[in-house]
């Protein structure tokens, strides 16, 4: 009886996802004792996990984008730059007065105008993907290229330091003692969750991401539902580039949001969603970039060189593509002479 | 295509018809290669009447030096993107060869003449592991490389965060010599190297079994398997020539550089797929042309060429340039295969 309720927990798909974070919490926790510690320090709750949470905010907000894409069979590559133009944008709108106290334009503006640039950046690539009918790897990877470029152009390719204090609440700042990003982050994932459960949007993106052909003779407007996807990536990459502009202080068109493309993949693959479309879950992403954060965090609260990160995750990315692999489950499972892994779908 | 037009009545249509039809197929399949062609020489040809001292032997020879690396990564990439696949490991596989190759020479002491042939299987094997995971267990390549990608540059700071130059004196000088061409233009070593690198790829893909293989595979792998074509063996092939052409790029690359560093070929992957792209080959694979991928890179380097030229233009146009040229490519090539728009 209790193994059968084990088996099927064990099934569930978000049980991988969270025994690699338990296991992550349970070796930062080993190595480090003051790790779960939180106290009320300068106003605010102060300690490791809350860092941990502030520093995935953005990788969350990108992840949670990337899935929505990644359900219509699709990827953005182009979120990194993505993230760089909406630094540069904001960082530009708000200028770069040293006294810190007059901005360019209104602070709200400038918000504004960098996420609705991101938008803008997100519609581009949809429309290549559902209007033009590119590869989506392609018609991002265009971005990609030209994005860092766009960027530099926007900072005038030099990175712009941002002096206007109220800006900084937004990656900084505290609000009820937590971070303030934690906020923006769980409304945007309470308003896509409630989006894609309560109103049959969710279904419809499962139904084209698993046989676009198929859904769109069943009647779901496939192409604006492909644009919507990219369009919200683009807006939740625009927001993620504000955290990140707001907590480092400056706009750099080079290096803001580098390699955050492929963290927001790792993240959603590791979140159980497989990258051939349909079936996705963004609790699973969540989960997946705080173990990626989790995994940075370990790395160097353990003291082993930072270099390391990079193999590190090597190794995890084969490990989940591996398991993911159904040729690869059935061969592991012939070698423990046990049948094959229950189910053809990963 | 107006002389098609014009002839096809006259001739009788049961014999000459068919090849014409075939011909101007022809055609259309390479018009992006015309187009990137036309488009070189048109900028060379602007920048010749704009800029004094653009049009000499050595600028357009610089072309070639500067970009022999490019050349040697992007014709192992036109491989991969011919059999349907993507390679995101390259610029990582050559960062990590520079930077094996200047530690064994420079911190242990060993000949060049034995690293060299080190280097370049490791590239190889390293390609082709990565071709063996996704052949073996139907992997998307796009994944499996990017985790390639991770693991290679870790790999560089595990061996040092900092950059190692190379001192070995032979070292230096085979970096400096040079072929001459004519009077006062001449090649590097690595430009030879590139020049026949892409000679050997050209005639691999169009007069071996191996290279017809790739372009079946890319057009259309169960096709191929039902013809009886060892896939699995080009599948992994593909990888494996695209980890060795990384790994000699690399090589190429301390030449240009002197030195082994964890930070060197830093995206080097796009401007490899831009080229492969510009060149006229297909991302869907199985259409495309080696000698395209020249092209494509020469296209590359003669806009950072005219922006230096220009000298009021700043670095980061030649990103925006490039971002612009991949999205017209592209386009052009979406209007070839699928003439017909679809209903909406």
């Amino acid at each position: 009886m209790t193994s059968s309720v084990w088996t099927s927990a064990l099934r569930h798909r978000l049980a991988w996802p969270l025994i690699t974070l338990a296991l992550l919490l349970i070796v930062n926790m080993a190595f480090n004792s003051s790790f779960l510690h939180i106290e009320w320090r300068d106003g605010h709750f102060y300690g490791s996990l809350i860092d941990i949470l502030n520093r995935a905010a953005p990788l969350v907000l990108v992840s949670l984008g990337m899935t929505m894409v990644i359900a219509t069979r699709g990827i953005d590559i182009s979120v990194g730059a993505v993230v760089a133009i909406a630094a540069a944008v904001a960082a530009w709108m708000i200028g770069g007065s040293i006294a810190g106290t007059e901005t360019r334009f209104p602070l709200p503006l400038a918000i504004l105008g960098a996420v609705g640039v991101a938008g803008l950046c997100g519609l581009w690539n949809g429309t290549l993907v559902a209007r033009v009918g590119m590869q989506p790897i392609i018609a991002t990877l265009i971005l990609m290229v030209a994005g860092r470029g766009i960027a530099q152009l926007i900072t005038d390719g030099q990175i712009i330091t941002i002096y206007y204090k109220p800006y900084f609440f937004l990656g900084g700042g505290y609000l009820l003692g937590l971070p303030f990003s934690l906020f923006i982050v769980s409304a945007v994932f309470i308003g896509l969750y409630l989006t894609v459960t309560r109103t049959a949007l969710g279904l419809f993106v499962q139904a084209v991401g698993i046989n676009p052909t198929a859904a769109r003779v069943a009647g779901v407007q496939s192409r604006r539902l492909v644009m919507a996807a990219y369009t919200f990536c683009g807006v939740c990459a625009g927001i993620a580039g504000l955290l990140i502009s707001s907590n480092v202080k400056s706009a750099d068109g080079n290096n803001a949001g580098q390699l955050l493309e492929l963290d927001a993949i790792l993240a959603v693959t590791l979140g159980g969603t497989a990258l051939t479309g349909g079936r996705f879950s963004l609790v699973g992403s969540v989960i997946g970039a705080l173990i990626i954060q989790t995994l940075t965090y370990a790395i160097y609260s353990l003291g082993v060189p930072p270099e390391i990160n990079l193999v590190v995750k090597a190794a995890v990315v084969f490990a989940v593509m591996l398991l993911q692999s159904p040729e690869f489950r059935s061969e592991m499972g012939a070698l423990v002479r046990r049948p094959p892994a229950q189910g053809a779908r990963p | 295509m107006s002389t098609t037009l014009t002839q096809a009545p006259s001739t009788p249509p049961t014999a000459a018809s068919a090849p014409k039809a075939a011909g101007f197929k022809m055609n259309a399949k390479y018009l992006p290669l015309a187009a990137t062609i036309s488009l070189f020489l048109a900028m060379a040809t602007m920048g010749s009447v704009l800029y004094t001292g653009f049009f000499s032997a050595q600028v357009f020879l610089n072309l070639l030096i500067d970009n022999a690396f490019l050349i040697i990564v992007a014709v192992g990439m036109t491989f991969v993107i011919l059999s349907g696949g993507i390679d995101l490991s390259v610029g990582s596989v050559v960062a990590l060869t520079t930077m094996v190759l200047a530690e064994l020479v420079e911190n242990r002491g060993w000949s060049p003449v034995v690293v060299i042939p080190l280097v370049l299987l490791m590239g190889s094997a390293f390609g082709g592991f990565m071709g063996f995971l996704i052949e073996r267990y139907r992997l998307q390549p796009f994944i499996v490389t990017l985790a390639g990608m991770f693991l290679a540059r870790g790999l560089c700071y595990l061996i040092s965060v900092d950059s190692i130059s190379i001192t070995s004196e032979s070292y230096g000088n085979l970096a400096q010599w040079r072929l001459p061409l004519g009077e006062d233009a001449s090649l590097s070593v690595g430009a030879v190297i590139a020049i026949v690198v892409l000679l050997l790829a050209v005639f691999v893909a169009h007069n071996t079994p191996f290279g017809r293989a790739v372009y079946a595979v890319g057009g259309n792998e169960h096709s191929a398997v039902l013809m009886g074509l060892p896939v699995r063996r080009t599948v992994i092939g593909v990888y494996t020539v695209s980890g060795f052409c990384s790994a000699l790029a690399g090589v190429v690359f301390t030449f240009y550089m002197l030195s082994g560093y964890g930070l060197h070929a830093m995206g080097m992957e796009l401007d490899a797929i831009a080229a492969v792209v510009i060149g006229g080959t297909l991302l869907t694979g199985g259409v495309g042309y080696v000698a395209g991928t020249l092209f494509g890179v020469l296209m590359l380097g003669i806009i950072q060429t005219l922006i230096a030229f220009d000298g009021t233009l700043s670095s980061w146009w030649t990103r925006i340039v490039v971002g612009v040229l991949l999205f017209a490519f592209c386009l052009l090539q979406r209007l070839l295969t699928h003439r017909v728009p679809r209903p909406s």
